[in-house]
């Protein structure tokens, strides 16, 4: 894939960062039903830039169509209500010097989104500036410079910002989906690598869809993607440099490799080795090579997940006869179940931000996404359907993105596969588009901290 | 003992009875408990030797009448010696993705296993879980999971 170089200057920064006075402020532990009302400003574009950016994009306005971008993240947030631009009463260029903020008020915008967009010797440069409107105050001020293709992104980071302003936490908006992208009969299902922009935009195929491929996962600095490839009909775990679009088998073992993921330092792959019947887990340094068994359980061991910090690992076995959720430390030692109500647990993943364990639940035919603590309290369901597993963390910890499939028939009219994402208040489910039918998806970290 | 009585029940046999074959032309298959006995997906090695078994679900242990398909599998591979095999392990598609792919392979091997029990050299048999991944049955209904619950002996050469 060709590489992409991604430069950003903060050239200026801060008028009054972080100071105490801002009134807006928004609540994001608990299910919103208020999203704040904002204007998100077209951004301005001097004639003489649209036009340049015109020819190398094909883009009639630039500046609107990054305005877009911020817009239609803030409202898949379900935090924020983006106001309609047809009611904006200011031109975005004068609002970006000085907004008239009873205008705002009038609509009701509670925060204003402005900025400017041009072109520095062939290069993207944007400026922009949340005010708050009540106050009457200018709250941050940023300005990036980019390579012109990566005009998407410049949206996606303007969105984390203001996020992060007005949430107190970090945003998942510059972030990048991998996925298997489905097509074809559910009996010979056609399964290829993707990856796109955590909005659905930009999507690639990263294989072509010769052999079956399953449950894609990245390395921490997005750069890597650890999978099961059926190449030569022979399951195994492979490792994918996406820039570089090298691929390496790294659990060649006699047998079945599969389940993989990194661990937070990246350095070493922990993923099930099924032999003889059983499964179990290990880990691989990917520089020494260095294989470690981890379980040795007569029992099915598999999807392992390590805390952030590295020193625990969640698992799921059915040891206790059925699948469940355990625990125990990344050497193997101290393991404890910690799943125990009704029904059967799959897929636990722990969160980035250390305290929460998500999993797939299955209870009386129905398929659960839930939550839970890491010592097995406080198990919280999010969302019921037919059939959806598999989920993954946004890098904040705040949103899970799943798959879910529909029923069929015999001859499988109406089966789909879809990703959803759902808040971790349980409120704002969504589907997330893609070209295709898709599954397994997992949410890459920030690219841009 | 009443000659009515009797009479009642005889007509109430007859009426299941009924019941019955009426069903069982309707359905294309068998589902006994929880375990496909169906006929109508099973291909054949050769003459006589199905090529599959089939499972409960959760469930990895062969029930008599998969014993007795891979009893008829171990003498048909006794007598045809250059031919060796795949045993390719199934679940339906109500479970996880990974924890399928863990129970496909221990299905695969529970077949291979008795296969062995009955003489067959483990260099013979190789083994893939496709998990939930290759249904044969693309329904979303407990007579379709029973059928794609299975072993499949799938000749290698």
């Amino acid at each position: 894939m060709k590489k992409v170089i991604f430069l950003i200057y903060v050239s200026f920064f801060i008028l009054n960062w972080g100071k105490a006075w801002s009134l807006i402020e928004v609540d994001i532990t608990r299910g919103n039903l208020n999203p704040l009302p904002l204007a998100v400003s077209p951004l301005s574009v001097d004639q003489k830039s649209k036009e340049k950016f015109k020819d190398l994009l094909k883009l009639e306005d630039i500046g609107e169509e990054i305005s877009k971008v911020v817009e239609n993240n803030l409202r898949q947030s379900g935090l924020f209500n983006p106001l309609d631009p047809k009611a904006f009463l200011q031109k975005p260029d004068i609002a970006h010097v000085k907004p008239r903020f009873e205008d705002w008020a009038l609509i009701k915008a509670q925060a204003l989104i402005t900025g400017e967009v041009k072109m520095i010797d062939g290069k993207l440069r944007v400026e922009f500036r949340l005010w708050d409107v009540l106050a009457g105050k200018e709250i941050m001020a940023l300005a990036f410079t980019t390579v012109s293709e990566n005009w998407r992104r410049v949206g996606h980071i303007i969105t984390d910002k203001v996020y992060q302003r007005l949430t107190g936490e970090k945003g998942y908006f510059d972030t990048r989906i991998i996925y298997v992208a489905e097509e074809g009969l559910k009996t010979s299902r056609i399964k290829k690598l993707a990856i796109m922009d955590q909005d659905g935009s930009n999507t690639k195929y990263l294989t072509l869809g010769n052999e079956l491929v399953l449950t894609p996962r990245f390395n921490p600095t997005n750069q890597m993607v650890t999978y099961l490839s059926y190449f030569k009909n022979l399951p195994r775990v492979y490792l994918l440099d996406i820039e570089t679009g090298i691929q390496e088998v790294v659990g060649d073992f006699p047998g079945m490799t599969f389940a993989p993921r990194f661990s937070p330092d990246g350095k070493k792959i922990i993923m099930s080795f099924a032999k003889d019947g059983n499964s179990d887990i290990y880990t691989m340094d990917l520089e020494s090579r260095e294989v470690e068994k981890i379980t040795n359980h007569p029992s099915i061991d598999t999807s392992p997940s390590y805390s952030p910090d590295g020193k625990y690992i969640c698992f799921n076995s059915d040891r206790s006869g059925y699948q469940q959720i355990y625990v125990m430390r990344s050497d193997g030692s101290k393991v404890k179940r910690i799943s125990f109500g009704n029904g059967l647990y799959g897929t636990p993943v722990w969160s980035p931000r250390g305290d929460l364990i998500a999993f797939t639940k299955l209870h009386k035919g129905k398929f659960y996404i839930g939550v839970m603590r890491t010592d097995g309290t406080g198990e919280r369901l999010l969302t019921e359907n037919y059939y959806q597993e598999a989920p993954s963390w946004s890098p904040n910890g705040r949103v899970l993105i799943f798959y879910r499939e529909t029923k069929s028939d015999s001859a499988g009219k109406g089966f789909s596969a879809k990703l959803w994402s759902i808040d971790l208040t349980g409120y704002n489910e969504r589907m997330v588009k893609t070209e295709t039918d898709a599954s397994d998806p997992s949410w890459s970290s920030l690219l841009t901290d | 003992m009443s000659l009515n009585k009797i009479f009642r029940n005889t007509l109430l046999v007859i009426f299941a009875g009924f019941l019955l074959s009426a069903c069982a032309v309707k359905s294309t298959g068998k589902l006994q408990g929880d375990v496909y006995t169906g006929k109508d997906t099973v291909e054949y090695l050769a003459s006589g030797v199905p090529d599959r078994v089939f499972f409960a679900t959760n469930e990895t242990v062969l029930t008599t009448a998969s014993r007795e398909t891979l009893r008829k599998q171990a003498s048909w591979l006794r007598k045809n010696s250059k031919i060796n095999v795949v045993l390719e392990g199934h679940a339906d598609e109500r479970g996880t993705r990974e924890y399928n792919l863990a129970l496909g392979e221990r299905r695969a091997n529970a077949a291979k296993d008795y296969l062995m029990t009955y003489g067959i050299s483990g260099n013979r048999i190789s083994v893939i879980s496709y998990g939930k991944e290759r249904p044969v049955d693309s329904g979303s209904n407990p007579l379709a999971w029973s059928k794609n619950r299975r072993s499949v002996t799938v000749k290698a050469n």
